[in-house]
């Protein structure tokens, strides 16, 4: 209501670690903030109906210590933990990530990966709708005027299954993704895949799932032929530009590097590896 | 006069333990004041309003608007601060142009660079400050720009100062250029030695700008009175310098100008220049009230000095069996919008560690649309280094020798000649090879993607003038004071160094720095001097006061001065035929001054010589990752003579210190403009300093070859950590993937281009 | 913009402040309520050298608005030692000089401190990775990371 009522100039404060850096920039200019950390759907972790209702407003540090989630979905609190540093990520949460809208956002391709389901409320209700249709370019998402992602649902595991995210930065923490991909596979008893979700981030105006790397996983037992054809679906999948973080030819080559090795985690980590 | 004694040996007590720095205790509980953490009651904030173009004329700039909003106070232009006379002053190595100076404080016709200062307001707030910063009218002539210095070179290049004519070549140019000097230092025949030379190896090379980096962003408060005298608070290398370049600017008398140094949140060369204060001041002036001005960290990547960008080319010949008999180099450095880079630098400490009958280095100081280049740990140096070093590398590839047992086959030593001016004043190079060699890890072989590259650098060390006070307390205490600003814990050096001079114990030695009104002139703290020069001065204020003391015993007991020795701490009869005297201590003596002259004091002034070079080798193994082209750091060996240790843990955090930021340099620093000259990577997300995550633990040797001209055999220590860290790393890069780099940063996408090539 | 109240817990003493709503905690607490202990490297989070604990989270106190302190819980470098003693990493960066311009230190020991609070016996690796957030210019972390390694081997009582 309260977004509806401050007329497209109210902002959402969860986290506030990107906000507050664009309103000190200038590129953003709030007339109301609207604090939504105490609102209890958006700041709680519970299991529903066999997986996880994850509220928006959560701080990242607390999915980090959360040991059911951080069993269950490895491969997002790997994105989640590559947010910043320790202390972004005592402030920063998933949802801000997302509606953020960075093409580089560190959660996104894992959580599109997992297949997450956000919820969402605005003027005319709730509806729900996969992640992956919520970053809409740059900067920009579909959410209507006065709407909010509330929370996210993420399903239950099958047995066997594996997530992994890894991204590409010339430093080992404090950067911004050039390339990140998440994997989450399923395999049956005899190790063969039966579902795939690859998601690439970075390499494009907003992360997005790539079904043709999906496609080369299942029915594979992810070798590495299958793996190579992975490889050439994210790299023909990207489509990067040259920027100050990294050019179009490293971010093509790296996108096809990082799905092998993020496959590999993945796959360990589904066959209950370490 | 300094009494030479030889201290030099076992018989040290302090000098060489690791105390605890008197500083510590308010640096670690947040008690310690840095140039941002003044106030004072009726305070106005400055904030600072800059060019959003890279090379524009200033048609005019109307401030009535911003004059209005209710909390603004006054706004200051290029019409406050006084013209100065165009002229180059002081060595030529780090003249000062305060024509210059000026136009980078505040622009005059025209800005130079994104950033660049054009107005500045006072304002009861900060909010205020800003929101008249937005009502200021400047109306902008855009010009094209030029950054890179090559294409600044360039006949068609768009011209900075429309009549610079390049110094330094006979005859003159006729045409004007952004060529502001040229410089050549020559000894032998090149040309005629490369050519019986049996291995010859040239190769180019491009590096980008970096920033010092350090965490503190520019600030000070200013506080001037309606007597026209004017007091600052500031971090800086060298409140001595902000006093002289501040009333320089103001057109004041020095004696109207104290500064006070706050603590210093890094320096590392680039706080050896003015930028907030004359604001300031000029703020304060026209207020009446004080003002704080505080840079943000965008501003600080946009306008203040990094160090230079650069184009070089190298030639190195030897014979076969591992003699180098010509070395040539041409040597670009970009200055960034006034002239200055440290090129004459470059050409001369780039073969100094080698002895070479026949050498040439050329400069070029080129101005371009950036930040006018400011000092960074060992300028020039670093940079001549990544080229000279790596082109060595390759050399010794192609005669088939060991990289450090070709450099160890041509050090130079004490008495070497160098190719620029005096012989070298001591040794020290070889020795740090050989601590190399000596290490277990040197021989270890590595894994697959894994190289180990060697280099090597030379830093002149400074000397200078520094002066101290020494105040004997009435409980036998001692108060010493320098003006020397501490970066890295000279506070704690020179409170050793008195104690052993003295012969009592460090804590009770107090050190302090002291303001611009309270001590004689010190010289900035930079050029790794002040362990040396300013130690030295304190060193001699402990001569003087012990003579003194030994004067105050001799009268106590009616005997000679001359019968009176010092020994641990105690006045002592020179020889039992003088009489049996109980020895007298520091506070024994200190309770009776007012019978024996009054308050025991003394100052000391020096301008220190004798300065010994510095010499830095280093081995660092690296591990590339062939896919992605990113680059590990494995180990960091680093080995520097530095002299004595005073205080072993300081000398250590320097070589910690610059190795880093040299990995920093190596693998991830850099300027990214866009097409109309304005920066895209301002804040620390996107100029990427190392951090912790990234490194090893570096393994600073520190190699002791005592400077005979020194008490305690100090030499410099602060500098030449940083400058064989890019060509070791790339020379390493070479080893493990059979690619050279000839280009800095070597960041992942020109790693891999390279590999894939 | 009028101010809001703010009441909230610094240092274990009850603070009540006015502050205007886009205002930083970093901004407050240096400036309103003259703490300048913690130090402004960035205000965009990329430093950490604003670090600061708020309801025993570690933060960067130029990423929280000051409104958002009401009613929580404040730790800045000024509450670490007690009474005449320094805390056992006070002690630690002094013995093992693990500063040198010492702008960096008062977030670097907050951020220790959170780190040993929660993991009392960590690898070098692993208080690499914390204090990843925590730039130094100086000292190149090697006697930084030492000294915790050895205030966390004295906590222990190891």
């Amino acid at each position: 209501m309260l977004m509806t009522a401050s007329h497209g100039a109210g902002k959402i404060l969860a986290g506030g670690t990107d906000l507050l850096i664009q309103m000190r920039s200038g590129r953003v200019r709030p007339g109301t903030i609207i604090d939504v950390k105490n609102i209890p759907e958006m700041s709680t972790v519970v299991a529903e109906g066999g997986g996880f209702r994850v509220g928006a407003a959560v701080p990242c540090m607390h999915l980090v210590e959360n040991k059911a989630f951080s069993a269950a979905w490895p491969g997002v609190i790997d994105g989640i933990n590559l947010i910043g540093s320790i202390q972004v990520r005592g402030r920063a949460t998933v949802g801000g990530n997302l509606c953020n809208a960075s093409p580089a956002a560190d959660s996104v391709p894992a959580m599109i990966a997992a297949g997450a389901i956000a919820s969402v409320m605005g003027p005319n209700g709730r509806r729900e709708l996969p992640v992956e249709e919520i970053p809409a370019g740059p900067g920009k998402t579909s959410l209507a005027p006065g709407e909010v992602v509330t929370s996210f649902y993420l399903p239950h595991r099958p047995p066997r299954s594996g997530d992994a995210y890894l991204r590409f930065t010339p430093r080992s923490e404090m950067d911004i993704a050039v390339v990140g991909v998440g994997v989450n596979l399923t395999l049956d008893e005899n190790g063969v895949c039966t579902a795939a979700r690859v998601a690439l981030g970075a390499v494009a105006a907003r992360a997005m799932l790539v079904p043709e790397c999906a496609a080369a996983l299942i029915g594979t037992k992810v070798d590495e032929a299958a793996l190579e054809k992975l490889a050439a679906a994210a790299s023909a999948a990207a489509q990067p530009i040259d920027d100050k973080r990294g050019t179009k030819v490293f971010r093509i080559k790296v996108s096809g590097v990082l799905a092998k090795r993020a496959a590999l985690v993945a796959l360990r980590r589904a066959k209950g590896e370490k | 006069m300094l009494t030479k004694t030889k201290f030099v040996a076992e018989d040290l007590k302090v000098v060489g333990t690791r105390p605890i720095r008197p500083d510590g205790v308010p640096k670690v509980t947040g008690m310690a004041q840095y140039g941002a953490d003044y106030s004072l009651p009726g305070m106005l904030w400055a904030k600072i309003l800059r060019s959003p173009h890279a090379h524009a004329r200033i048609r005019s700039i109307d401030v009535s608007r911003a004059l209005e909003l209710p909390g603004v106070k006054a706004i200051v232009t290029k019409d406050d601060f006084p013209e100065q006379s165009f002229d180059y002053i002081g060595p030529d190595r780090v003249a000062v142009n305060y024509w210059h100076m000026t136009r980078n404080v505040m622009a005059r016709e025209k800005v130079l660079y994104e950033g660049h200062a054009v107005a500045a307001v006072a304002a009861t707030t900060q909010s205020i400050a800003e929101q008249a910063l937005a009502l200021i009218q400047v109306d902008y002539e855009v010009l094209p720009h030029v950054i890179d210095v090559d294409d600044a070179m360039r006949p068609d290049a768009p011209l900075l100062f429309e009549d610079m004519i390049t110094r330094g070549m006979t005859p003159p140019p006729t045409k004007p250029s952004n060529i502001s000097r040229w410089a050549e230092f020559k000894t032998g025949d090149v040309d005629a030695a490369f050519a019986k030379a049996d291995a010859v190896v040239e190769l180019s090379f491009k590096t980008s700008p970096v920033h010092q980096g350090y965490i503190e962003p520019h600030a000070c408060l200013a506080r001037f009175g309606a007597d026209g005298q004017c007091e600052i608070w500031s971090s800086s290398q060298g409140h001595f310098f902000v006093r002289a370049y501040t009333a320089k600017l103001l057109g004041m008398n020095l004696g109207d100008l104290v500064v006070h140094p706050a603590e210093i949140g890094g320096g590392f060369g680039g706080k050896t220049v003015v930028y907030v204060e004359p604001v300031a001041a000029a703020l304060s002036r026209k207020t009446g009230r004080p003002v704080k001005v505080a840079m943000t960290r965008e501003d600080v990547t946009r306008a203040t000095g990094p160090t230079s960008g650069s184009s070089m080319t190298v030639k190195v010949g030897a014979t076969k069996d591992g003699k180098i008999v010509a070395a040539d180099a041409v040597f670009k450095l970009q200055a960034g919008a006034f002239p200055g880079s440290p090129v004459l630098n470059a050409c001369m400490c780039s073969f100094s560690p080698y002895e070479i009958e026949n050498v040439r280095t050329v400069g070029y100081d080129v101005v371009s649309n950036r930040p006018k280049a400011a000092a960074y740990r060992a300028p020039g140096s670093p940079i001549a280094a990544f080229a000279v070093e790596s082109v060595l590398d390759k050399l010794a590839q192609e005669i088939g020798m060991d990289p450090v047992q070709f450099r160890l086959k041509n050090a130079v030593k004490a008495g070497s000649p160098t190719f620029w001016g005096p012989k070298h004043a001591h040794d020290g190079y070889a020795e740090t090879l050989q601590a190399l060699m000596a290490h277990p890890e040197y021989q270890k072989p590595l894994g697959k993607n894994q190289g180990r590259g060697v280099a090597s650098g030379f830093w002149f060390n400074g000397g200078g003038e520094s002066t101290a006070t020494i105040h004997i307390n009435e409980d036998g205490t001692v108060m010493l004071a320098t003006g020397s600003m501490d970066v890295g814990g000279s506070r704690a050096s020179m409170a050793m160094m008195a104690a052993e001079t003295l012969g009592v114990p460090y804590e009770t030695v107090r050190s302090t720095v002291a303001d611009t009104a309270s001590i004689g002139y010190n010289h900035v703290t930079g050029g790794s001097r002040v362990t040396y020069a300013t130690g030295m001065a304190v060193i001699e204020a402990c001569q003087q006061i012990i003579k003194d003391l030994c004067h105050r015993a001799a009268l106590t007991w009616d005997v000679k001065d001359e019968d009176v020795i010092w020994e641990n701490g105690h006045a002592k009869p020179a020889s039992p035929e003088v009489g049996s005297f109980e020895p007298l201590s520091l506070k024994a003596i200190a309770a009776k001054r007012a019978v024996t002259g009054g308050p025991i004091v003394t100052e000391s002034a020096v301008n220190a010589g004798g300065m010994a070079p510095g010499f830095a080798s280093q081995f660092i193994d690296v591990e590339v990752d062939p896919e992605t082209g990113a680059v590990k750091v494995l180990r960091a060996v680093c080995a520097q003579d530095v002299g004595k240790a005073i205080h072993p843990s300081y000398c250590e955090g320097q070589i910690h210190g610059g190795v880093v930021q040299g990995i920093g340099w190596a693998l991830n620093e850099e300027y990214v403009y866009d097409k109309q000259g304005r920066l895209e990577n301002p804040g620390f997300l996107d100029y990427r300093i190392p951090v912790a995550s990234d490194l090893p633990m570096i393994e600073a040797l520190m190699v002791e070859v005592p400077n005979p001209n020194h008490p305690y055999g100090v030499k410099g220590v602060g500098e030449a950590n940083i400058i064989p860290v890019m060509a070791a790393i790339a020379n390493a890069i070479e080893r493990a993937t059979g690619k050279r780099l000839t280009q800095l940063p070597m960041s992942p996408p020109r790693v891999l281009e390279a590999l894939d090539a | 913009m009028s101010k809001q109240h703010v009441s909230t817990v610094i240092n274990g003493n009850p603070v009540e402040f006015l502050c205007q709503p886009q205002q930083t905690l970093l901004d407050v607490l240096r400036n309103d309520l003259n703490m300048t202990g913690t130090k402004e490297g960035c205000g965009t989070g990329d430093c950490g050298a604003c670090s600061i604990t708020m309801d025993d989270r570690l933060v960067c106190s130029c990423l929280v608005l000051g409104v958002e302190a009401n009613g929580k819980k404040i730790e800045t470098i000024e509450g670490m030692s007690s009474g005449d003693g320094l805390h056992i990493l006070q002690q630690k960066f002094l013995e093992h000089a693990a500063l040198q311009c010492g702008i960096c230190t008062p977030g670097i020991l907050v951020a220790a401190r959170s780190l040993l609070e929660r993991n009392p016996d960590p690898t070098e690796e692993q208080v690499r990775f914390w204090l990843a957030g925590n730039l130094c210019r100086c000292t190149g972390y090697n006697k930084i990371i030492e000294a915790v390694l050895d205030a966390a081997r004295v906590m222990r009582g190891a």
